[in-house]
């Protein structure tokens, strides 16, 4: 089981409360829960790295619990409850070197630290759609919700939220424009956030101004937008709506640079990878997608089984790209490895992969390539 | 007769002097002589051994003539040759069979969409767990654990025609426990709460367009998903052929074909789930659901067993046609709702072997 989950590059949550590692390279999916306790109830709905380094995931359920993960050895090596029922989902889990923050629909907006029992409680207000936690900052986290402006708290002073999002002016018959913040994110570099509503509006805001109303403000399809990411480098930013279109905004001017095809569900999680050009996209049509940013074509296609709510990307591909860099060759480790893994005995299921593209992915798929403890490398193909 | 002999028996090897000695025939007009000339150049061409051997030189194409009647008789010409190459390879085909008698190779099974179908990876695998504790906890756990009884409502959209009026009436004397209600122009959403209250497990609501029912929203109500179906060919009871009388009172049974993939699984439990279970069938009817190439028919029938081998079967009720256009999640909220899947024709509709039923 340790050596399966090292191998998973990409992690999704399902709503049946299985947690799916995938190995894009050997091309299987694995299954990390127990058959027979399995049940509705522990559903995930959200997912986060437990660490810096990435050993560790942390899974919020349904009912409130909070199970961590272990990737090393494999199996769930603590669950803890953070809340119940009637609070509603969870809709952010973010760790901070010494505490874990959590926080549900109704809210609660918890600071879990460790070792000690108080916990710090800020309400944020009812109907919190996501909390997302600034990667710079660790302290900072935003929220948002439906009817719930966006809010940005610094957790060392809960009192007062550090920037609250004024609405914006009414339309054009004089009516409030109605708020409802699906999910947000923090651009690196800088103060702003970007986030997406349910009624399809993609706005950016600037806590360094001193106007509080977005900066910028864009517009994309008929559907909520459920799910957004920020790609690496560029000024864009990728958001999904709930009828499977995924779309890539630019920031600059507000325009739709293209979409992504091939979702037929909403779409319940997108992340795009550090630092390549590569999205993950996971939604109700129980497929998990990698696509490419550059070329917004299907990478993967993976078929999941059950409704997926929540995708984790490791940042391993970074490693396996600067390996290829080296250029260095061993084919004698690759074949030994694939005669290991192949005699291996393992509780998994085959992921079906679009086999035509295999061979072509080649050098892209090194870069999602398993990240063992020996560094094994793979043959450059140019 | 004269006439024609001197020009066709000149004919040595020049085939560009054919379109012009067809000329001089077409302007007679007498399509007699015209057979004659035919046959006589098909005499012809065998004849003398031309390196084409035929009477068209070699780059020459039907298309190029631009005599409509001309190339309207060479075409069928072209066609009469192949019929005959066709026929003559598959009596010699008939016969090799016929020869070889048991050594004969097995019959090739012909080609069809339906044999040709790309394979869907989420086929759904009987012994498969995780699809199975899926399903049994998803919405319609309810019915299948047999803990409720399906009570379906059935209405249109705003003001209704006559053969939208009928239609809805036959449907509900086919599922039982159903009940038609006129849609006095009411919200859906508003109309769901209601139901609930009032036990509805389904509601069916067929949207009409130019007087007559072109598609079906059927949502499956305490918190379940809602499909919305496009309905074509819609025949009523009065328009079938030898048709029987009208169906009873009797709960029917009902026949899923086909729905073999993880959506089709949702499709057809949904199905299913309209009418109650009953393992001890009385009466004899049978409502069937037959899915293919992502089209649902459905037919509504009356069987009797004559002997154990025969069956007899009579056609009552409505027939129908549907296709899934778009699965969400959820009771009916087409602008705020998530959808399970939606049908997006220039994505999944470019291929015609792929079906997602």
């Amino acid at each position: 089981m340790a050596n399966q989950s090292q191998l998973c590059s990409v992690w999704v949550g399902s709503e049946t409360g299985i947690l799916k590692g995938v190995s894009l390279s050997k091309k299987r999916t694995f299954n990390f829960c127990d058959m027979s306790s399995i049940s509705r109830e522990h559903g995930i709905c959200a997912l986060a790295w437990g660490d810096e380094n990435e050993s560790e995931v942390l899974v919020g359920c349904v009912n409130g619990t909070v199970k961590t993960f272990s990737i090393e050895k494999g199996i769930f090596i603590d669950s803890r409850s953070c809340g119940d029922f009637s609070q509603g989902q969870f809709t952010g889990i973010a760790v901070t070197p010494s505490s874990l923050i959590t926080c549900v629909e109704s809210g609660l907006l918890s600071v879990w630290t460790e070792g000690s029992t108080d916990k710090l409680e800020i309400n944020v207000g009812k109907g919190v759609c996501r909390m997302r936690q600034n990667p710079a900052r660790r302290n900072c986290v935003a929220t948002g919700g439906k009817e719930n402006p966006l809010k940005v708290w610094d957790l060392e002073r809960p009192d007062k939220a550090l920037f609250t999002a004024k609405n914006v002016a009414n339309d054009w018959l004089d009516l409030r424009v109605p708020v409802w913040v699906r999910d947000m994110a923090f651009i690196p570099d800088s103060e702003k956030i970007v986030t997406c509503t349910g009624y399809h509006q993609v706005r950016v805001y600037d806590p360094l101004t001193p106007q509080r109303r977005p900066v910028l403000e864009a517009e994309f399809g008929e559907y909520p937008l459920t799910a957004l990411s920020l790609p690496a480098g560029h000024d864009r930013v990728v958001v999904g709506n709930t009828h499977g279109q995924i779309a890539i905004l630019d920031l600059r001017k507000g325009l739709v640079r293209g979409c992504v095809k091939g979702l037929a569900g909403s779409v319940r999680g997108l992340e795009c990878h550090a630092s390549s050009p590569l999205l993950a996209s996971c939604g109700l049509d129980r497929f998990l997608r990698i696509h490419s940013l550059e070329d917004r074509s299907t990478r993967h296609k993976v078929y999941l089984k059950s409704q997926l709510n929540c995708v984790l990307l490791s940042s391993k591909d970074l490693e396996l790209l600067r390996e290829v860099d080296t250029g260095e060759v061993e084919d004698v480790n690759e074949k030994e490895i694939d005669e290991v893994w192949d005699v291996m005995e393992t509780v998994s299921e085959k992921g079906d992969k679009r086999a035509v593209l295999e061979e072509e992915e080649e050098d892209s798929e090194e870069t999602v390539e398993t990240k063992d403890k020996k560094k094994k490398r793979r043959k450059t193909k140019k | 007769m004269d006439f024609v002999e001197v020009p066709v028996s000149e004919d040595v090897p020049v085939s560009e002097d054919v379109p012009a000695k067809k000329s001089k025939v077409k302007k007679e007009k007498k399509k007699k002589l015209k057979r004659e000339i035919k046959e006589e150049k098909e005499e012809q061409g065998p004849e003398p051994e031309q390196p084409s051997g035929t009477l068209l030189p070699p780059s020459y194409s039907l298309s190029e003539i631009k005599n409509k009647q001309r190339r309207h008789l060479m075409f069928m010409k072209l066609k009469q040759e192949k019929r005959k190459l066709k026929l003559d390879l598959r009596k010699k085909r008939r016969k090799e069979r016929e020869a070889l008698g048991d050594k004969a190779p097995p019959k090739e099974v012909p080609k069809t969409i339906e044999n040709q179908r790309v394979y869907d990876e989420t086929t759904v695998d009987p012994e498969d767990e995780e699809v199975a504790y899926d399903e049994g906890t998803d919405e319609f756990s309810a019915y299948f654990n047999k803990l409720t009884n399906p009570k379906v409502l059935i209405t249109t959209s705003d003001r209704p025609r006559g053969r939208t009026v009928r239609f809805c009436e036959q449907l509900a004397s086919v599922v039982p426990n159903a009940h038609v209600y006129y849609r006095r122009g009411l919200a859906l959403k508003r109309i769901i709460p209601q139901c609930v209250s009032r036990d509805f497990t389904y509601l069916m609501v067929i949207n009409e367009d130019r007087k007559v029912p072109n598609g079906m929203v059927l949502c499956h109500l305490p918190d379940g998903p809602t499909a919305h179906f496009k309905v074509s060919s819609v025949r009523l009871r009065k328009e079938m052929k030898r048709r029987g009388k009208e169906p009873t009172e009797h709960h029917p049974e009902v026949i899923l074909n086909n729905f073999t993939t993880r959506l089709g699984h949702s499709i057809g439990r949904m199905f299913a789930a309209l009418f109650p279970q009953d393992p001890q069938f009385t009466g004899r009817q049978v409502a069937t659901f037959h899915n293919q190439r992502d089209f649902i028919f459905f037919r509504f029938h009356r069987y009797i067993f004559k002997n154990e081998k025969k069956v007899g079967i009579q056609e009552l009720g409505p027939r129908f046609t549907m296709k899934l256009r778009s699965l969400q999640k959820g009771t009916f909220d087409s602008k705020y709702g998530e959808y399970e899947w939606v049908h997006k024709r220039h994505e999944m509709d470019s291929s015609r072997r792929k079906f997602h039923l």
